[in-house]
């Protein structure tokens, strides 16, 4: 094979992995805080306001994990900037 | 991840979709507040009167959880953070128009915008003095820290909201590419709450990195008035 289907062939298959398993450590995190929230919710549902925006602003730091591995996966996929070195 | 449109140009500045869309939205949101706060009274509140100081209210109240006193300082900015970010969200699904969020230069500057007011209001409030000493409080050891925190916040306000509005606009695109006209439709619907959602949390943060600004001479000024009130 060509030095270019290699490079297609591998970033392909990185970028793959790459979002496969950056969704689903932060989906295992997220899961987590919920259960707590939830769990805290039952115990507590006075405290519900203070819970929920808590809990929304957690979600969103752990969701900008995935956010990342998906703009690290799109620069793979389209710009990388490695492939200037093969087509030079 | 497509290139820059460039529509026109001023001098060497290229004029971009982007700058083009926002500009709109500055102009729909400030005739729309123009017209809509033209005819206030006191004495006799219209319908309208009544809609816009609820919304006004909620935000203020909003606003008043994480800051109690000091929500009256913080709404004009927060406010139009929150309107702004949603009003941007929402653009996207207007056809033939993209979000101006889905654009890195667009929310790296929303995101610059809350890390030098984190700056201002903190001075604001105790002073230039009492606001640099809290980056080497508890110990001088954890200035880097600090400062790499300040840095990694603000790219991280910048990165999510971009990735999330880009993201869901190319899933769309995605979908409908692969499927065909009309099945991208459950996908608009969660475009519209992820929109909203995204906009409450962006807002949400900007506010709670001010708050922390602002309390951190607080915080380190109350052990000594605990102290003080313990011993008198």
């Amino acid at each position: 094979m060509s030095d270019m289907s290699w490079f297609v062939l591998i970033s392909t298959v990185a970028a793959a992995l790459a979002i496969a398993l950056g969704v689903m450590f932060p989906a295992l995190a997220m899961g987590k805080a919920i259960t707590q929230a939830l769990e805290a919710l039952a115990r507590q549902p006075e405290a519900e306001k203070s819970i929920t925006r808590t809990l929304f602003i957690g979600l969103a730091m752990i969701e900008s994990l995935a956010i990342y591995v998906l703009v690290i996966v799109l620069i793979i996929l389209f710009r990388n900037p490695l492939l200037e070195y093969l087509l030079k | 991840m497509e290139p820059l449109s460039v529509l026109f140009s001023i001098g060497p500045f290229g004029i971009t979709r982007t700058v083009v869309t926002t500009w709109g939205i500055m102009l729909v949101l400030g005739l729309g507040s123009w017209l809509v706060t033209r005819r206030f009274s006191i004495e006799r509140p219209g319908l309208l009167q009544s809609a816009v100081e609820g919304g006004v209210q909620a935000v203020e109240a909003a606003i008043a959880v994480v800051l109690p006193d000091r929500a009256g300082l913080l709404l004009p900015f927060v406010g139009t953070l929150w309107l702004f970010v949603a009003v941007a969200n929402l653009t996207g699904l207007i056809p033939g128009l993209h979000g101006p969020t889905g654009d890195l230069s667009a929310t790296a500057a929303l995101a610059i915008v809350v890390f030098l007011s984190v700056h201002w209001y903190g001075i604001r409030s105790a002073g230039p003095g009492s606001y640099l000493r809290h980056y080497l409080a508890p110990s001088p050891i954890l200035l880097p820290f600090h400062l790499v925190g300040e840095l990694s916040r603000t790219l991280a306000l910048a990165v999510r909201l971009f990735g999330n509005i880009m993201s869901l606009e190319m899933a769309a695109l995605l979908v409908l590419l692969v499927a065909g006209l009309l099945v991208p439709v459950p996908l608009l619907m969660l475009h519209v709450v992820e929109a909203l959602v995204q906009a409450y949390i962006f807002g949400m943060l900007a506010l709670i990195y001010i708050a922390g600004g602002m309390q951190s001479q607080a915080a380190r000024e109350s052990p000594d008035s605990t102290k003080k009130g313990n011993t008198t």
